[in-house]
């Protein structure tokens, strides 16, 4: 690389600026007020997971953290949906 | 021939989506892996044919190509608009209301992608169906009239759709 | 020589978009006030950041000299789930009565998530 200051500097900006986002997210998480908000709460942070995943890799300079990160991603869905699925109908599988 | 062709593969585009996808997980074009892929493609759509009694008519794709550029630069314009709003202004001064989008689609496939688009085209989230279907509920986050959100939504997209689906 | 600056600098911008935009949406999920409002901020900033982030980590590997595309099986599939789990949410606010009562459809009689069976009376199978 020949200017590899520039993107240590951009990656641990975008860790600051994740990481913020994730202590926000438990903020709302904590607060509710209620359950949508909970489950969108928990949404964001499985987002924003995958994102410090992403960069966690980037930092170290290697592609094995992909497999995780797709992981969290299908993961995180099928949560939310489970969760969805679970106020609706007061069951997941009928 | 024919007949022959659709036994083998009963969804084309399903086997190419399968192959460029093994492809990807594996992380290599080798003649090995889209060897393999194009097992997966080949045996995937003929064990789940039972779920997917009706395939979709034969779709206009340099028009899909085209919805998904439309679809990718609102993405990108209206995000920033929304990062803008969410940061600069107060929370009374945002409009946000409910917005009733009336539907000339039918089929479910282009229902479907109207639904996806409005919600991952930041400023609107679909809600909602009508129980019948003739009816899509909206919420918009900044919308001085909704009449207007729901006139462009018609004729940004369903127009395009329904030149795609129908 | 110029061409790893070139994506040296791409990869830096679109890290700094993406934190951006992750940042933005849960500060608006936090900021926001009604849930319905707040449903807004982390779909969709938080789809484009990641995104963002997933498409700098792309050109990162381009950088390294080992190009992969593997990150975008994480976009693609983001971008298929995002609409279907805001949906869901979307359906769990209307069913709780937590948000504004929508006006009543055009065509139809009412809107299917708040088209209920009457209390007491069985639920259907």
């Amino acid at each position: 690389m020949s200017d590899p200051d520039l993107v240590t500097y951009a990656i641990w900006f975008a860790f600051g600026c994740v990481s913020l986002a994730q202590v926000m997210a438990m903020v709302r998480l904590i607060l509710g007020p209620n359950t949508a908000d909970r489950i969108l709460a928990l949404d964001t942070m499985t987002l924003n997971a995958i994102g410090l995943i992403v960069l966690l890799g980037l930092a170290q300079g290697t592609q094995i953290y992909f497999e995780a990160a797709l992981i969290v991603a299908m993961l995180g869905f099928v949560s939310t949906v489970g969760y969805c699925r679970f106020v609706l109908r007061g069951d997941i599988i009928e | 021939m024919a007949r022959f062709r659709r036994a083998l593969l009963p969804h084309p585009l399903l086997t190419l989506l399968l192959i460029v996808t093994w492809c990807l997980v594996s992380n290599s074009i080798a003649l090995g892996s889209i060897v393999l892929g194009a097992i997966l493609g080949v045996l995937i759509p003929i064990l789940t044919l039972p779920f997917w009694p009706d395939a979709p008519k034969a779709l206009r794709t340099a028009r899909m190509v085209g919805y998904m550029g439309v679809v990718i630069w609102d993405i990108v314009v209206a995000n920033i608009a929304v990062a803008w709003i969410v940061v600069t202004r107060a929370n009374p001064a945002m409009r946000s209301t409910w917005v009733v989008v009336p539907l000339d689609l039918r089929t479910p496939e282009a229902i479907t992608v109207l639904a996806g688009t409005i919600t991952l085209t930041p400023g609107t989230v679909s809600a909602d169906l009508s129980d019948e279907g003739h009816a899509l509920l909206v919420h918009a986050l900044d919308a001085e009239d909704p009449d207007a959100v729901a006139r462009e939504i018609k004729d940004r997209y369903e127009r395009r759709l329904k030149e795609i689906f129908e | 020589m110029t061409a790893t600056l070139i994506i040296d600098i791409a990869t830096a911008v679109s890290l700094v978009i993406g934190a951006v935009f992750t940042f933005v949406g849960s500060y608006g999920l936090l900021k926001l006030d009604d849930p319905m409002k707040r449903l807004h901020a982390p779909t969709k900033a938080g789809t484009l950041g990641v995104g963002s982030l997933l498409l700098g980590s792309i050109l990162a590997a381009l950088g390294r000299g080992e190009p992969s595309l593997q990150e975008v099986l994480i976009v693609a599939f983001l971008f298929v789930t995002a609409p279907i789990s805001a949906h869901f949410i979307c359906k769990v606010n209307l069913h709780r009565r937590s948000c504004d009562t929508p006006p009543a459809p055009v065509n139809d009689t009412t809107w299917s998530t708040l088209d209920t069976p009457p209390t007491g009376a069985p639920k259907p199978s």
